[in-house]
């Protein structure tokens, strides 16, 4: 980060901008609910718009976009462990324990009998 | 003793120990709000209806709007320590303060409107990770708020004794207030919207 006056004049004009730039975002985001889309349509705008604000909030106002090497691997350790996390809900889904099998009538074999 | 590396950089890793230090933290909360967000992916897709239209949209895009601005006065707060004008850095992190108070307000608000309805945790499943995202959001503003009542305060004498020591620790504040903006731009749709 420059400490310089300038380049601090310059940084805090950028502020002021993405700040206004992610005001606009949030009033998208409502104005979009509003539209009524189909669900899986809405989910995927609505994460698109947040997925920008929060790299902007994290590029500009956290100063990512111009980091030392050891903040960005510690963020990617980060990135990983979330990746999993994200991950777990999907095992979940595919997982089949509990769930009514369909049933087998006479004369028939289960597979692999 | 003076703890070492409080404004130098290390020789190592070029960062103050307090930069490090509180992106570890972050790191630690990326996880624990993860793991939440986790829950609620399993619980809304393992669920065959889930409520639409329960919470005030008008009142999550308010709440919205004052942390997209409290982190907007934040980074400005920090930009005038660099500048080295106290006074208006001082002003800048009052309004952040006073921008999370009203967030607080309104939480509050929402949270009775549901309780006195008797749509507590308990009520649907909806509600009990509603409950448990936003309360655990709300201590963490709670959290960054007594973090800058100290900084307005008390803390603030440091900017006389160290103004470069200071000027970090409105850093690392700043940067864990971001984060729980950030923490927000997620909640208000997932929550609000979908």
């Amino acid at each position: 980060m420059h400490s310089d006056p300038a380049s601090l004049q310059a940084s805090i004009r950028k502020y002021v901008m993405i700040g206004a730039a992610l005001l606009v975002f949030t009033v998208i985001t409502v104005a979009v609910n509003r539209v009524h889309l189909a669900v899986p349509f809405a989910i995927t705008v609505a994460l698109i718009i947040a997925i920008m604000k929060g790299s902007m909030v994290a590029a500009v106002f956290m100063h990512l976009s111009n980091e030392k090497k050891w903040i960005y691997g510690a963020l990617l350790l980060t990135v990983i462990g979330f990746a999993i996390l994200m991950t777990v809900p999907m095992f979940t889904l595919m997982d089949s324990i509990g769930k009514p099998q369909p049933a087998i009538g006479v004369g028939e074999h289960a597979p692999g009998h | 003793m003076n703890i070492p590396y409080t404004v130098e950089e290390r020789p190592d890793s070029g960062l103050a120990n307090g930069k490090l230090g509180i992106w570890l933290f972050l790191a630690s909360e990326v996880m624990l709000f993860g793991a939440l967000f986790s829950t609620y992916i399993i619980l809304r897709t393992g669920a065959t209806e889930w409520p639409h239209g329960e919470l005030s949209v008008p009142l999550g895009a308010i709440n919205t709007v004052l942390l997209i601005s409290s982190s907007v006065t934040m980074v400005m707060a920090w930009a005038m320590l660099k500048l080295h004008n106290f006074g208006k850095h001082r002003l800048y992190l009052i309004a952040t303060f006073v921008l999370a108070g009203i967030f607080l307000v309104n939480k509050y608000f929402e949270y009775s409107d549901h309780l006195t309805r008797g749509e507590g945790p308990a009520h649907s499943t909806f509600l009990a990770i509603y409950f448990t995202l936003t309360g655990l959001h709300g201590l963490h503003i709670l959290g960054g708020m007594i973090v800058m009542a100290y900084f307005i305060g008390p803390g603030a004498k440091l900017w006389k004794q160290n103004p470069d020591q200071f000027t970090n620790r409105i850093e690392y504040t700043g940067l864990y207030w971001h984060f729980v903006d950030l923490v927000w731009i997620f909640l208000f749709p997932v929550l609000y919207l979908l």
